[in-house]
Protein backbone atom coordinates (compact mmCIF):
# COMPACT_ATOMS: atom_id res chain seq x y z
CA UNK A 1 0.00 0.00 0.00
CA UNK A 2 2.92 2.66 0.58
CA UNK A 3 4.17 1.13 -2.35
CA UNK A 4 1.27 2.55 -4.11
CA UNK A 5 1.45 5.80 -2.96
CA UNK A 6 5.22 6.54 -3.41
CA UNK A 7 4.69 5.41 -6.89
CA UNK A 8 2.01 8.06 -7.47
CA UNK A 9 3.50 10.89 -9.44
CA UNK A 10 3.31 14.17 -8.43
CA UNK A 11 1.32 13.50 -5.40
CA UNK A 12 2.79 14.64 -1.86
CA UNK A 13 4.11 11.24 -1.07
CA UNK A 14 5.88 11.18 -4.61
CA UNK A 15 7.54 14.93 -3.38
CA UNK A 16 8.59 13.40 -0.08
CA UNK A 17 10.05 10.47 -1.97
CA UNK A 18 11.90 12.65 -4.27
CA UNK A 19 13.47 15.21 -1.07
CA UNK A 20 14.48 12.01 0.43
CA UNK A 21 16.37 10.39 -2.63
CA UNK A 22 17.88 14.14 -3.22
CA UNK A 23 19.25 14.53 0.29
CA UNK A 24 20.59 10.84 0.40
CA UNK A 25 21.97 12.54 -3.00
CA UNK A 26 23.17 15.35 -0.84
CA UNK A 27 24.93 13.66 1.88
CA UNK A 28 25.58 10.56 0.47
CA UNK A 29 23.95 8.30 2.23
CA UNK A 30 24.69 5.48 0.09
CA UNK A 31 28.52 6.06 -0.44
CA UNK A 32 28.75 3.73 -3.10
CA UNK A 33 30.80 4.73 -6.09
CA UNK A 34 28.25 6.00 -9.65
CA UNK A 35 29.25 5.63 -12.89
CA UNK A 36 30.54 8.43 -14.46
CA UNK A 37 27.83 8.22 -17.05
CA UNK A 38 24.79 7.56 -14.60
CA UNK A 39 21.92 9.66 -14.85
CA UNK A 40 18.48 10.51 -12.53
CA UNK A 41 16.30 7.65 -11.17
CA UNK A 42 13.75 8.01 -13.95
CA UNK A 43 15.22 9.11 -16.85
CA UNK A 44 13.82 7.90 -20.01
CA UNK A 45 14.29 5.48 -21.37
CA UNK A 46 14.71 2.76 -17.82
CA UNK A 47 17.63 0.43 -18.77
CA UNK A 48 18.42 -3.42 -17.48
CA UNK A 49 21.73 -4.63 -18.15
CA UNK A 50 22.34 -8.68 -17.86
CA UNK A 51 24.89 -10.34 -18.93
CA UNK A 52 25.58 -14.43 -19.82
CA UNK A 53 28.83 -15.90 -20.41
CA UNK A 54 28.50 -15.32 -24.23
CA UNK A 55 27.19 -11.70 -24.48
CA UNK A 56 26.28 -8.69 -22.54
CA UNK A 57 21.98 -7.79 -22.98
CA UNK A 58 21.15 -4.53 -22.78
CA UNK A 59 17.19 -3.78 -22.12
CA UNK A 60 16.14 -0.09 -22.95
CA UNK A 61 12.42 0.07 -22.06
CA UNK A 62 11.50 2.90 -24.55
CA UNK A 63 7.54 2.60 -25.70
CA UNK A 64 6.14 4.44 -28.63
CA UNK A 65 9.46 4.50 -31.01
CA UNK A 66 9.83 4.21 -34.69
CA UNK A 67 12.13 0.98 -34.81
CA UNK A 68 13.65 2.52 -38.00
CA UNK A 69 14.81 5.77 -36.04
CA UNK A 70 16.25 4.61 -32.74
CA UNK A 71 20.40 5.45 -32.96
CA UNK A 72 22.49 2.89 -31.58
CA UNK A 73 26.09 3.14 -31.97
CA UNK A 74 28.93 1.36 -30.03
CA UNK A 75 32.19 3.69 -29.84
CA UNK A 76 35.10 2.79 -27.36
CA UNK A 77 33.44 0.59 -25.14
CA UNK A 78 30.34 3.02 -24.87
CA UNK A 79 26.73 2.69 -25.84
CA UNK A 80 24.99 5.14 -27.13
CA UNK A 81 20.72 4.76 -27.83
CA UNK A 82 19.13 7.57 -29.33
CA UNK A 83 16.15 8.80 -30.54
CA UNK A 84 13.03 10.78 -30.47
CA UNK A 85 9.81 10.56 -29.43
CA UNK A 86 6.98 12.05 -30.25
CA UNK A 87 3.76 13.43 -28.26
CA UNK A 88 0.69 10.78 -28.22
CA UNK A 89 -1.42 14.41 -27.27
CA UNK A 90 -2.89 16.27 -30.05
CA UNK A 91 -1.47 19.73 -30.06
CA UNK A 92 -2.57 22.64 -31.22
CA UNK A 93 -6.08 21.50 -30.96
CA UNK A 94 -8.28 24.14 -28.97
CA UNK A 95 -11.15 21.26 -28.34
CA UNK A 96 -8.71 18.98 -26.60
CA UNK A 97 -8.54 18.99 -22.83
CA UNK A 98 -5.44 17.76 -21.41
CA UNK A 99 -5.91 15.91 -17.56
CA UNK A 100 -2.68 13.90 -17.39
CA UNK A 101 0.87 14.63 -18.56
CA UNK A 102 3.26 11.99 -17.42
CA UNK A 103 4.75 10.33 -20.61
CA UNK A 104 7.73 12.09 -21.92
CA UNK A 105 7.89 13.54 -25.59
CA UNK A 106 11.50 14.80 -27.47
CA UNK A 107 14.72 13.29 -27.99
CA UNK A 108 16.87 11.44 -25.77
CA UNK A 109 20.05 9.77 -25.34
CA UNK A 110 21.42 7.55 -22.68
CA UNK A 111 25.24 6.08 -23.02
CA UNK A 112 26.13 2.70 -21.18
CA UNK A 113 29.81 1.78 -20.94
CA UNK A 114 30.37 -1.84 -21.58
CA UNK A 115 32.97 -4.14 -20.07
CA UNK A 116 36.38 -4.41 -21.75
CA UNK A 117 35.94 -7.62 -23.18
CA UNK A 118 33.13 -6.98 -25.41
CA UNK A 119 33.04 -7.74 -29.05
CA UNK A 120 31.91 -4.46 -30.76
CA UNK A 121 31.41 -6.88 -34.20
CA UNK A 122 28.81 -8.58 -33.37
CA UNK A 123 25.86 -6.39 -32.01
CA UNK A 124 22.76 -7.46 -32.39
CA UNK A 125 19.60 -5.04 -31.49
CA UNK A 126 15.78 -5.53 -32.21
CA UNK A 127 12.53 -3.63 -31.06
CA UNK A 128 9.89 -5.42 -29.68
CA UNK A 129 6.99 -4.27 -27.33
CA UNK A 130 8.56 -1.10 -26.90
CA UNK A 131 11.68 -2.87 -25.33
CA UNK A 132 14.88 -2.47 -27.38
CA UNK A 133 17.32 -5.19 -26.56
CA UNK A 134 21.00 -4.91 -27.35
CA UNK A 135 22.84 -7.90 -27.34
CA UNK A 136 26.91 -7.48 -27.87
CA UNK A 137 28.98 -10.97 -27.87
CA UNK A 138 31.62 -11.12 -25.43
CA UNK A 139 35.20 -11.98 -26.94
CA UNK A 140 35.87 -15.70 -27.34
CA UNK A 141 39.12 -15.00 -24.93
CA UNK A 142 36.77 -13.90 -22.28
CA UNK A 143 34.57 -17.02 -22.09
CA UNK A 144 34.75 -18.76 -19.45
CA UNK A 145 36.62 -22.39 -20.13
CA UNK A 146 36.77 -25.74 -18.94
CA UNK A 147 40.28 -26.30 -17.96
CA UNK A 148 41.20 -29.98 -18.25
CA UNK A 149 43.46 -31.10 -15.31
CA UNK A 150 46.21 -33.25 -16.53
CA UNK B 1 -7.47 -23.88 8.74
CA UNK B 2 -6.97 -24.60 5.48
CA UNK B 3 -10.55 -22.43 4.95
CA UNK B 4 -9.14 -19.29 6.17
CA UNK B 5 -6.26 -19.43 3.78
CA UNK B 6 -8.37 -19.71 1.05
CA UNK B 7 -10.47 -16.75 2.00
CA UNK B 8 -7.37 -14.63 2.64
CA UNK B 9 -5.91 -15.47 -1.05
CA UNK B 10 -9.54 -15.25 -2.61
CA UNK B 11 -10.44 -11.60 -1.06
CA UNK B 12 -10.51 -8.79 -2.29
CA UNK B 13 -6.93 -7.21 -2.53
CA UNK B 14 -5.38 -10.55 -2.08
CA UNK B 15 -4.28 -10.67 -5.55
CA UNK B 16 -2.81 -7.01 -5.17
CA UNK B 17 -0.48 -7.85 -2.11
CA UNK B 18 0.53 -10.94 -4.12
CA UNK B 19 1.89 -9.20 -7.35
CA UNK B 20 4.02 -5.65 -6.62
CA UNK B 21 3.45 -3.42 -9.51
CA UNK B 22 4.50 0.16 -10.73
CA UNK B 23 2.22 2.84 -12.10
CA UNK B 24 2.42 3.65 -15.65
CA UNK B 25 3.02 6.77 -16.98
CA UNK B 26 0.03 8.12 -18.60
CA UNK B 27 -1.40 10.76 -20.97
CA UNK B 28 -5.18 11.31 -20.67
CA UNK B 29 -6.87 13.70 -22.46
CA UNK B 30 -10.17 14.66 -23.62
CA UNK B 31 -11.97 15.52 -26.75
CA UNK B 32 -15.78 16.20 -27.90
CA UNK B 33 -16.41 13.28 -28.52
CA UNK B 34 -14.44 10.83 -25.78
CA UNK B 35 -11.82 10.57 -23.89
CA UNK B 36 -7.88 9.05 -24.58
CA UNK B 37 -5.53 7.57 -22.38
CA UNK B 38 -2.02 6.61 -23.19
CA UNK B 39 -0.08 3.96 -21.35
CA UNK B 40 3.43 3.65 -21.47
CA UNK B 41 3.63 -0.21 -20.43
CA UNK B 42 7.01 -1.27 -22.31
CA UNK B 43 7.81 -4.85 -22.24
CA UNK B 44 4.13 -5.80 -22.14
CA UNK B 45 3.43 -8.33 -24.68
CA UNK B 46 -0.83 -8.44 -25.95
CA UNK B 47 -1.03 -11.96 -23.64
CA UNK B 48 -0.04 -9.90 -20.58
CA UNK B 49 -2.58 -7.03 -20.83
CA UNK B 50 -5.72 -7.15 -18.82
CA UNK B 51 -8.12 -4.07 -18.66
CA UNK B 52 -11.30 -4.75 -15.82
CA UNK B 53 -14.19 -2.47 -15.35
CA UNK B 54 -16.34 -2.83 -12.53
CA UNK B 55 -19.21 -0.39 -12.18
CA UNK B 56 -17.38 2.66 -12.75
CA UNK B 57 -13.74 1.70 -12.39
CA UNK B 58 -10.82 0.91 -15.03
CA UNK B 59 -8.10 -1.20 -14.61
CA UNK B 60 -5.40 -1.60 -16.19
CA UNK B 61 -2.78 -4.11 -15.73
CA UNK B 62 -0.01 -6.01 -17.44
CA UNK B 63 2.91 -8.20 -17.33
CA UNK B 64 6.47 -7.56 -18.94
CA UNK B 65 7.59 -10.84 -20.63
CA UNK B 66 10.90 -10.28 -21.95
CA UNK B 67 12.85 -12.84 -24.42
CA UNK B 68 15.70 -13.94 -22.39
CA UNK B 69 18.77 -16.28 -23.10
CA UNK B 70 19.80 -18.58 -21.15
CA UNK B 71 21.61 -18.20 -17.89
CA UNK B 72 20.85 -14.66 -17.85
CA UNK B 73 22.96 -12.51 -14.79
CA UNK B 74 21.13 -9.52 -13.85
CA UNK B 75 24.30 -6.73 -13.59
CA UNK B 76 22.12 -3.38 -13.35
CA UNK B 77 17.92 -3.15 -12.99
CA UNK B 78 16.23 0.06 -13.17
CA UNK B 79 12.76 -1.63 -13.64
CA UNK B 80 12.75 -3.55 -10.99
CA UNK B 81 9.18 -4.39 -10.87
CA UNK B 82 8.26 -6.01 -13.96
CA UNK B 83 4.40 -5.25 -13.75
CA UNK B 84 2.42 -2.14 -14.64
CA UNK B 85 -1.09 -1.34 -12.36
CA UNK B 86 -3.22 1.14 -12.29
CA UNK B 87 -6.69 2.07 -12.04
CA UNK B 88 -9.00 5.48 -12.88
CA UNK B 89 -12.44 6.55 -12.01
CA UNK B 90 -14.63 7.03 -15.07
CA UNK B 91 -17.59 9.31 -15.06
CA UNK B 92 -21.21 7.80 -15.87
CA UNK B 93 -21.43 9.60 -19.52
CA UNK B 94 -18.74 7.90 -20.46
CA UNK B 95 -19.84 4.42 -22.80
CA UNK B 96 -17.68 1.57 -20.95
CA UNK B 97 -19.49 -0.91 -23.29
CA UNK B 98 -17.71 0.88 -26.48
CA UNK B 99 -14.38 1.16 -25.56
CA UNK B 100 -11.51 0.33 -27.84
CA UNK B 101 -8.17 -0.74 -26.95
CA UNK B 102 -4.92 -1.16 -28.80
CA UNK B 103 -1.56 -1.57 -27.79
CA UNK B 104 1.30 -1.17 -29.90
CA UNK B 105 5.62 -0.83 -29.49
CA UNK B 106 4.51 -0.63 -25.41
CA UNK B 107 2.23 2.13 -25.46
CA UNK B 108 -1.79 1.13 -24.58
CA UNK B 109 -4.31 3.46 -26.30
CA UNK B 110 -7.79 3.36 -24.94
CA UNK B 111 -10.30 5.01 -26.34
CA UNK B 112 -13.50 5.55 -24.23
CA UNK B 113 -16.45 7.52 -26.50
CA UNK B 114 -18.69 9.21 -24.56
CA UNK B 115 -22.79 8.40 -24.45
CA UNK B 116 -24.37 8.92 -27.51
CA UNK B 117 -27.68 9.29 -25.87
CA UNK B 118 -26.60 11.11 -22.82
CA UNK B 119 -29.46 13.38 -22.44
CA UNK B 120 -28.51 16.79 -20.65
CA UNK B 121 -30.36 16.54 -17.01
CA UNK B 122 -32.73 19.19 -16.11
CA UNK B 123 -32.55 20.00 -12.12
CA UNK B 124 -35.77 21.49 -11.23
CA UNK B 125 -35.03 24.03 -8.26
CA UNK B 126 -37.92 24.03 -5.68
CA UNK B 127 -38.60 27.17 -3.69
CA UNK B 128 -39.13 27.32 0.08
Amino acid sequence: MYESILNQPYSLFGQFERLRRELDDVFGVSGLPNSIRSVAPGTFPAINVGRTGSSVEIYAFAPGLDASKIDVTLDRGVLRISGERASGIPIDDPKVQVYTRERGAGSFTRAISLPDDVDPAHVNASYRDGVLQVSVARRESAQPKRITVQ
Amino acid sequence: MSDNKQVTRTGPGAEQEQQRAVLPAVDVFEDASGITLLADMPGVPKEQLELKIEDDALLIEGGVQQPTPDGLEAVYAEVRVPRYRRSFTLSRELDTARIDASLKDGVLTLRIPKQAHAQPRRIAVTSG
